[in-house]
This record gives C-alpha cells, structure tokens and sequence, in this order.
C-alpha cells in the first residue's frame, strides 16, 4: 500500500511539474525574446532560400542582402556586433510557422504585408524595408512587350504560399484570359521549369523576377514587364505578443533609413556625435537617452549605422552595385521623390 | 483483476492523458498569446486561388472545401495509376528474374538494383526536370498515334465527346454482366464434361461487340475534339482543344511506377521461389503448359506470400505521391498543405486534416487487401 501511495504523489509531482511549465508559457514576460537574444549571444534570423540582392549565401556561407541587413542591424544594437547572427533559410510556406513556433525571433525575407497575415495569424509587420509590386518575366523572343499582349492557354510558373497566386488570379480574371497556373514550391523549381520552357511566363514580386533573372542560363533573353499588378509592401515580421522586441526591430530599421535622410554613413558615423543638429546627435547617441526604452545602451544606433551602414549604404551594396535592380524607384527618401518616410528618431 | 496489476495500467493511462493534455493546452495557450483563433470555419471561406489540374470543376471563387476536395482526388488519382502500373510492372520483373533466359533474368535485375536503390525524390526530379527538357516545345512537336502530342508543356491527346454517355454505359454494365455468366457455364461445363471453352476469347468478343453493335444502330454517338497548334506570341504556342495532360502528372506517374515496381517485383519474386519446386514438376508431369503451371499452381499458392508485403508498397506508393509538391502537381500537400494552408494560416487544423486523410486513405487500401488475402487464404475444412 505504501509503495502505491508513493507512486502517487510521483505521479501528482509529474502533474505539478507540467502545470507550472505551462503557467511559465502563460506569463510571457515582457521582453522575453530581448532577454532570450542576450543570453544566447546570437539573433535568429528567418531568411529566404536565396534571392540575390535581398537574402542570399554565398559559396562560403555569408549571408548578404537588404533583407539580411535588418538582422544584421538588430544584433549591432542588441549584442553589440552585426555578425553575431544565425540565418535559417525558410520556404515560403514554413515561413510563418517556423517564426510562430519560435525557432526564429525576425523574419526578414522578402514578406510581403497584408491584413490577414498581420491581423489573423499571430504576426506583427514591423514596417516595409523594399515597396515592390508583382510583374511579369517573358523571353524576349517571343515578341510580348506589355502584359495586354497575353492571350488564352498562357501558362504561368511561380511559387506557391505567396500572395503571387491570389494576385494572378485576379489579374487574368479581370482581363477574362484563361491561364494554366504552375506553382512550385521552392523559387529555384521554378526558375529552372520556366527555364526549359514548361511556362511562357513567370510572376512573382519584380525584385524577385529581377534576382532570378541572374539565375537564368541566359539571363538577356527575357524580359520583365512594365506593368505592375499589385502592391507587395515587404517587410521583417515578428511574433505577436512581445511589443519592446517589436519596437526595437522596427526602429532598428527606421534609424537605417533615417540616417540615410541626414547622411550619416558608416564611415562619418563617429565624425558626427559633434554635430549642430540635434537630430542628428540622437541618431549617433551623443544626445538623449533613447537606448534605454528597449533597455539598451545609448550607442545602439551608432553601431547600427557603423557596422551595417544606413538604408542607403545597403541599397547600394546589395542591389545597385550588383546590377539586380539599379534604379530605386520608390525605394528613394522622399525628399528624393521616393516614398520613403520614417516616423523621427526621437 | 487484482488491483496491483489494474493501478500500473491506470497510471500509464493517466501519464499518456496528462501528456495530450499538456501539449494541446500548450498549444491553445501559445495561439491564444499570439492572437489565432482554432477552428474549421475557414474551410467555407473563397479559396481565392486557382489550380492547374482539377477533375472536378473548380475555379478561385470555390471554397477550401473545394479545394481540399481536389487535391485529395489529385492525390488518389496518382496513386490509383501508379498502383495498377506498379502492379502490373512488378508482377513482369518479378517473373522475369526467375526465367531461365540469361539476359532477360540479368535485365530485370539490373533494372530493380537501380531503381530501388536511388532516393524517390532525385528520381522524381529527374523526370520531371531531365526529361521535360529532352520534349519539344509545342510548335515542334512530332504526331504521336495519328493525332497525340508529346511536349514540355504537356500531352495532348484528342477527347473523347460522347453523346448518349449513359446508354454507352448501360450496354458496358450488360456486358459485364453477360460475360460474368459465360465464365460461369464455362467452369461447370469444365467440371461436368471436362470441354474447355474459349472463355477469354469469348468474353472479348462480347465486351467490344455489345457497345458496337449499339453503336452501329445509332443508340450513341462518339466523337473526338482533337488538339489544334494555337499561337499566344511570336514564339510561344500551345494547344487548345482536346484533352491535356499536365507533364508534373505523367513525371509523377512514372517516378512512383518505376520506383514501387522493384520492390513488387522482389515480392513476386519471394513468392514464386517460396513454392515447392516439387508443385511444378508436379503440375508439368500431367501436362500442363507452362503457362498453366504458372496461372493455375504457382501463382495461387505464391499470392499468399506476394499480398502482405505488395498492401505495404501500395500504402508507401500512396503517401510517396505526396513528394509531388516538389515538381508542381498539385496534390494534397501542394494544394491544401500549401498554398490554402500559407493563405489562411491555419497550420494546425490544416495539418491535422492532411494527415487524417493519409491515415485513412492507407487504412482503406489497407482493410482492402486484407479483405483479399483473405478471400485467397487457404480454406482449411
């Protein structure tokens, strides 16, 4: 009898033991990811599969992109180095659970905002880091300049989980064409079909097309459309439930861009703690205590811009310098006659 | 029962419960932290999104429901064919690897070591990918059978446009039956004055000739929409008309055939070489044909060892189709745990119902092959 009554209370302390792993979950603290960041040492990162310009690895296993630099710019200002980051490349449609399920704290990967996405799956958009919109790719030979030339029985490839899909649809049923839509799940399927001829035309966002076109064997034989069917705001995402670590990742992009506003580069950052402007002095953290809402130091803004450099810097390095898509179109401030406008860094 | 063997049972029943329990109020609280709400209203919702290849109709104003609906007869349909294929295939090398010809043995052998031994994803995609590039495009494509087409965007082939489906039906259903009943005299003519009829000629004869002569006298009509050659731009063409058959289906088809084959065909194998070789020359010293050694003796006896393993390559053929999402079919996974999965962002309910749909699509075939193992077992009296 004794030995029953003992492995009963074994057995009650079991329970206790789940119930009170459960309750932790419950009472998630406010910083918890912050927190989780700093001891681990590292920030994990959601990246895509590869598209050059915007997350991609090279033969080394180096990250670059405007995508990745967001990350990047989150360590600078949590653990004090722009390198301290694990990337883990995520498909579009494992995307969302991967960060749900908390393997990864940002998803930074060419993510495109909606309400649905925002309101109903337990994301946060934390701002728009490119303003895309979806095109289409054709090869040159076949003589197609503009996207009124499609006709019936045209074939589209493209991936699936993404708003591509939806927006086809509504594209070709509002011009009453009937298409064949090939969808793949990984970006590099569909280069590769749309490559040997399966499709006569590939859609997705144009800084994609614009990214897999380098992968094509010949990439000067195809052509992205002028037309534009959509709005593809892309941007980092983050876990619902956790506003500091929200806050710090969406200002962590918005000082990027807004140094690029009053020029601080990575190369003056230092220069310009000594500035007259007021504005400028915050950004560089020679004035003001801005750190400390996310519970940082004050220079959190400096190593951003010192380390990854400012929205400009980045821009350049990832996809003007390298060709994918030179002209930055909305991408530019807006005192350039972009739509670039940030909410003020103080 | 004592209760000092009834108390460890009911605590191990406890632990599994606690264990449930603990992981799904984990995962209510987890949603309930983030804001997502459980439920399977979402399956009545505007799908919004559209598929390539469907045999029911739908288009992106139907719903989850219709959606899910058509990846899961995509999904049996490949399944379906690549069973019989894989079937018929295996039974073939696993005949041949016991025949006393030298190279056929050698060539049945040499293909079952290749096939099952190269992972079903690299050979899905050389299919698809290796293959598809080997095909003309549209405009180049050769006649195939007098008026198919064999292209990179796909097979072509002239459908079939009924008139009178039904009386067409009818008259197959009576042809069935009639031969059902030929067989039947057949047999007890067999066995009363030992005559063998014709039976197989005979049934032919009926089952062309029926529909035929109705069609001759007018009760259906059956014509053919062939494909034609359609321009979309200067260099890019397709067919329109006729029936089209999507490549990711046909690379599909052939992966799973040619994979599962070989592992049929060591079955069949396994079971012919189970039975005496005593019962063969048996059966051949009262005279019968090879052939009939192998229909009436051998096979009987080696199913009883073929069926149990072959239900077990059936049910992997079965949940391997799923591998499809990798080459763009849209199945299941690509259709419902793809695309309407990422547009509504219900991964738990999604994934639950995926797999309560493998699990029964498997215990089906499974209850199924029982069910004929059973009606093939040995009747002890």
């Amino acid at each position: 009898m004794t030995k029953t009554i003992k492995n009963m209370f074994s057995f009650l302390a079991v329970f206790a033991m789940l119930f009170a792993l459960s309750t932790e979950v419950m009472a998630a603290k406010k910083s918890k990811t912050l927190k989780n960041t700093q001891k681990k040492g590292f920030v994990r990162c959601g990246v895509s599969e590869g598209v050059p310009g915007f997350s991609n690895a090279d033969a080394s296993g180096n990250w670059t992109g405007i995508d990745v630099d967001v990350c990047r710019a989150v360590a600078a200002a949590v653990l004090g180095d722009a390198g301290k980051v694990k990337f883990t490349p995520l498909s579009a449609k494992v995307r969302f659970t991967t960060l749900n399920s908390g393997e990864i704290d940002i998803l930074s990967r060419n993510t495109t905002w909606t309400l649905s996405r925002d309101a109903d799956i337990g994301l946060t958009f934390v701002g728009v880091n490119f303003y895309d919109g979806q095109g289409f790719m054709v090869r040159k030979d076949s003589g197609i300049t503009s996207t009124s030339q499609f006709k019936s029985g045209i074939s589209a490839c493209t991936n699936i989980g993404t708003t591509t899909e939806l927006n086809m649809r509504d594209f070709f049923n509002s011009k009453g064409i009937s298409y064949e839509p090939v969808a793949f799940e990984k970006a590099d399927e569909v280069v590769a079909a749309y490559d040997a001829g399966r499709c006569d035309t590939y859609t997705t966002d144009k800084s994609g097309l614009a990214a897999q076109r380098t992968k094509l064997k010949d990439p000067d034989a195809h052509l992205v459309l002028p037309e534009t069917i959509s709005k593809e705001p892309l941007g980092p995402v983050v876990r619902q439930g956790d506003s500091v670590w929200e806050d710090l990742v969406r200002w962590s992009l918005i000082v990027m861009i807004e140094a690029e506003e009053y020029g601080i580069t990575s190369k003056n950052a230092d220069s310009m703690k000594t500035s007259d402007n007021p504005q400028i002095k915050r950004l560089v953290g020679s004035e003001g205590d801005l750190g400390a809402a996310f519970g940082l130091d004050n220079e959190w803004s400096l190593r951003i811009i010192k380390q990854v450099g400012n929205y400009g810097e980045s821009y350049k390095r990832n996809l003007g310098d390298t060709g994918i898509l030179p002209d930055r179109g909305p991408n530019e401030l807006w005192t350039k006659g972009g739509i670039l406008y940030v909410a003020p860094v103080r | 029962m004592k209760p000092s063997k009834i108390l460890p049972q009911a605590l191990t029943l406890l632990f599994i419960v606690l264990i449930f329990g603990f992981f799904t109020m984990n995962a209510q609280v987890n949603m309930e932290n983030r804001g997502i709400e459980f439920g399977f209203g979402f399956l009545k919702q505007e799908a919004s999104f559209d598929i390539q290849f469907s045999l029911i109709e739908y288009d992106g104003s139907h719903s989850y429901a219709r959606a899910y609906l058509v990846g899961l007869l995509n999904t049996l349909l490949v399944a379906f064919i690549g069973i019989i294929l894989s079937t018929l295939l295996g039974i073939v090398v696993g005949i041949a690897r016991l025949s006393p010809n030298y190279l056929i043995k050698k060539a049945a052998g040499f293909y079952v070591e290749l096939f099952r031994n190269i992972p079903l994803l690299l050979q899905i995609f050389f299919w698809y990918f290796a293959a598809l590039r080997a095909l003309p495009m549209p405009e180049d494509a050769n006649l195939l059978l007098g008026s198919s087409f064999m292209t990179i965007k796909g097979f072509y082939t002239p459908a079939p446009v009924w008139q009178n489906f039904d009386i067409f039906f009818t008259t197959l259903i009576l042809a069935l039956i009639l031969i059902f009943f030929v067989n039947r005299y057949a047999k007890k003519k067999q066995e009363e004055e030992g005559k063998q009829l014709p039976k197989f000629l005979i049934s032919v004869c009926i089952f062309v000739g029926l529909p035929l002569i109705t069609f001759l006298s007018g009760g259906f009509d059956l014509s053919f929409s062939f494909p034609e050659l359609k321009q979309l731009a200067k260099t890019s063409y397709t067919y329109e008309g006729g029936m089209g058959i999507p490549p990711e289906l046909i690379a599909l088809t052939i992966a799973l055939t040619l994979y599962t084959a070989t592992f049929i065909a060591e079955n069949v194998r396994a079971g012919i070489q189970g039975i005496g070789k005593g019962q063969k020359e048996a059966a051949a010293s009262v005279g019968l044909t090879p052939a009939q050694v192998l229909k009436l003796v051998i096979m009987p006896q080696a199913l009883r060892i073929i069926i149990p393993p072959t239900t077990n390559q059936y049910l992997n053929l079965t949940k391997n189709s799923s591998l499809a999402a990798a080459i763009a079919y849209p199945d299941l996974v690509l259709v419902f745990a793809g695309t309407a999965m990422m547009q509504t962002g219900r991964a738990i309910e999604i994934v639950a119902i995926t797999m309560a749909t493998y699990l029964s699509i498997s215990l089906t075939i499974s209850i199924f092959m029982n069910w004929y193992n059973k009606s093939i077992a040995i009747k002890e009296k």
